[in-house]
C-alpha cells in the first residue's frame, strides 16, 4: 500500500517511463524503419521530460530574472534539452536520410523483408 | 502549382510576420525565452511554408541552396571566431570579458555574437534537410 | 500527461504511416505544452517549433520518398512486451529513490544553480539566465552541439545528394 502512495506522488516519473518504455516497445518489435525512428524519438522526448521534471519547484517561475519574484526553476536542465532537441531533430533527420537511400537500394523499408533479400539473393 | 486560393493568400499575409517573429525571438532572447536555435528554425519553418505553398522553385529563387549550405560552416565559424578573438584580445577562448571595455558589456557582446552564429547555423541546417529531402524526390 | 499517453498508443497501433506522422507531430506538441507548465519556457519553444515543426516536414518528406503503410510484421511481440515490461518496472523502481517532485531542496537545487541564478545578471547583463547559461558559461558545449548539428546536416547532405549516376544506371536497367 505504501508503494502504491509513493507511486501515485510520483505520477510524472510513471508516466515517463511508460513513453520511455513505449518507445523501446516500438524500436524493438517493429521492423518498419520510420515507425521504428518515430519510437526512437518518443524514448528521446521522455528523456528530456526526465530532464526537466525535477528542475521545477512548485511556486517557482521561469528562469528569467525578474525583481517581482524570488524562487526560479532550475536553469541548468533547461539549456541541456534545448540543445538536445535540435542536435535529436538533426539526427532523426540522418536516420531518415538513410532510410531513403536503403529504399532506394532495397525497394523497401521493412526490416524482414530486407533480412529475407539478403537470403534469398 | 495550382493551389487554393486562400492558402496562397493567407501564406502570403502570414510569412512577414513568422519572419518578424523570428527576429524577434532571437533579438528579445537575452529578456524573454528565445535564443540563436528556436530563432534559426522558425526562420527556416518560414522558407519551408513558402515552399510548401509556392513551389521548391519559388522558394529556392528566395533562399537559393548554395546560400543556404554556406550559412551552415559560416555559423559555426562566427561561433569559433569568437572565441578566437576572445583568446587574441588576451583572453581565454570563448571568454568574452575582454570583448569591450566593460567586462558586463563584453558578455552581453560575446552572447549576441555567439547567439547569432547558432542561428546561421541552425537557419541553414535546417533549410540544407529540407532541399536535400525534396530535390531527391523529383 | 495523460493525454500523452493515449496519443502513444495510438502511434504504436496505428499502421499507416501518415497517421503516425501526424500523431507524432501532436504528441510533440502536447510535449511542449507540458514542459511550458514545468516552468521550462525556453524549451517549449523549441520543442513547439521543432518537434512539430521541422521534425514532422522532414518525416513527410521522407514518407513521399518511399512507402506510407507498414505491413504486419511475422516475428513475435510477445517478447519485446516482456522486456520493455520488466526494464519499465525496473526503472520506476529505480524512481522510488528520487525526491518528490517539485520540492525546493531536493539535491539538483543545491549545486551549481543558485550561484547561476544570483550572479548571471551581475556578470553577463542578461535577464534570461538560460541564454546566459547557453551562450556563455557553457560555451564550449554549445559549440558542440552546434558542431554536432553541423556534421549532421554535412551527412545528410553527402546521402541525399551523393551517389547520383548509381541511382539513374539503376533506374535505366529497370526499363
Amino acid at each position: 500500500m505504501d508503494i502504491l502512495f509513493d507511486l501515485a506522488e510520483r505520477y510524472n516519473y510513471a508516466a515517463t517511463i511508460f513513453l520511455m518504455v513505449a518507445g523501446l516497445y516500438i524500436v524493438i518489435a517493429r521492423g518498419n524503419m520510420v515507425k521504428k525512428l518515430v519510437g526512437l524519438s518518443i524514448f528521446q522526448t521522455s528523456v528530456y521530460l526526465l530532464f526537466i521534471e525535477p528542475s521545477k519547484i512548485v511556486g517557482g517561475t521561469a528562469p528569467i530574472i525578474d525583481p517581482d519574484f524570488s524562487v526560479y526553476s532550475n536553469p541548468l536542465p533547461h539549456v541541456l534539452i534545448l540543445t538536445a532537441i535540435v542536435v535529436g531533430v538533426a539526427t532523426i533527420s540522418l536516420g531518415l536520410a538513410l532510410i531513403v537511400r536503403i529504399n532506394e537500394a532495397y525497394g523497401t523499408i521493412e526490416e524482414d523483408e530486407i533480412l529475407n533479400n539478403g537470403d534469398g539473393g | 502549382m495550382s493551389l487554393d486560393l486562400i492558402l496562397r493568400v493567407g501564406t502570403k499575409l502570414i510569412l512577414p510576420f513568422i519572419l518578424l517573429f523570428a527576429l524577434y525571438v532571437q533579438f528579445h532572447g537575452d529578456y524573454g525565452p528565445g535564443g540563436g536555435f528556436q530563432a534559426g528554425v522558425i526562420a527556416a519553418g518560414t522558407i519551408i511554408l513558402y515552399a510548401i505553398t509556392f513551389g521548391i522553385r519559388a522558394a529556392q529563387r528566395v533562399a537559393p541552396r548554395i546560400i543556404a549550405e554556406r550559412m551552415v560552416p559560416l555559423g559555426i565559424f562566427i561561433f569559433a571566431g569568437t572565441g578566437a578573438v576572445a583568446m587574441l584580445l588576451g583572453g581565454n577562448f570563448l571568454d568574452y570579458s575582454v570583448l569591450a571595455h566593460d567586462p558586463v558589456h563584453g558578455h552581453e557582446w560575446g552572447i549576441f555574437l555567439v547567439e547569432f552564429g547558432v542561428l546561421v547555423t541552425v537557419a541553414g541546417t535546417m533549410l540544407s534537410l529540407f532541399y536535400a529531402f525534396v530535390e531527391r524526390g523529383r | 500527461m495523460t493525454l500523452l499517453i493515449f496519443v502513444t498508443i495510438g502511434i504504436i497501433r496505428q499502421r499507416r504511416l501518415f497517421a503516425v506522422v501526424i500523431l507524432a507531430g501532436a504528441y510533440s506538441f502536447l510535449m511542449a505544452s507540458v514542459m511550458l507548465v514545468l516552468d521550462a519556457v525556453d524549451v517549449a519553444l523549441t520543442e513547439a517549433s521543432v518537434g512539430a515543426g521541422i521534425s514532422t516536414v522532414v518525416l513527410l518528406a521522407t514518407l513521399h520518398l518511399t512507402k506510407t503503410i507498414e505491413i504486419r510484421s511475422l516475428r513475435p511481440t510477445a517478447i519485446p512486451l516482456l522486456l520493455s515490461v520488466v526494464v519499465g518496472m525496473l526503472i520506476v523502481w529505480g524512481t522510488l529513490g528520487l525526491p518528490p517532485f517539485g520540492t525546493a531542496d531536493s539535491p539538483i537545487h543545491a549545486h551549481v544553480a543558485p550561484r547561476y541564478l544570483s550572479q548571471s545578471v551581475a556578470e553577463t547583463g542578461v535577464p534570461n539566465v538560460v541564454t546566459a547559461v547557453l551562450a556563455d558559461y557553457r560555451g564550449f558545449d554549445t559549440l558542440g552541439e552546434v558542431t554536432v548539428i553541423f556534421t549532421a546536416g554535412i551527412g545528410v547532405m553527402l546521402l541525399l545528394r551523393g551517389l547520383r549516376r548509381r541511382d539513374e544506371g539503376r533506374s535505366g536497367a529497370d526499363q
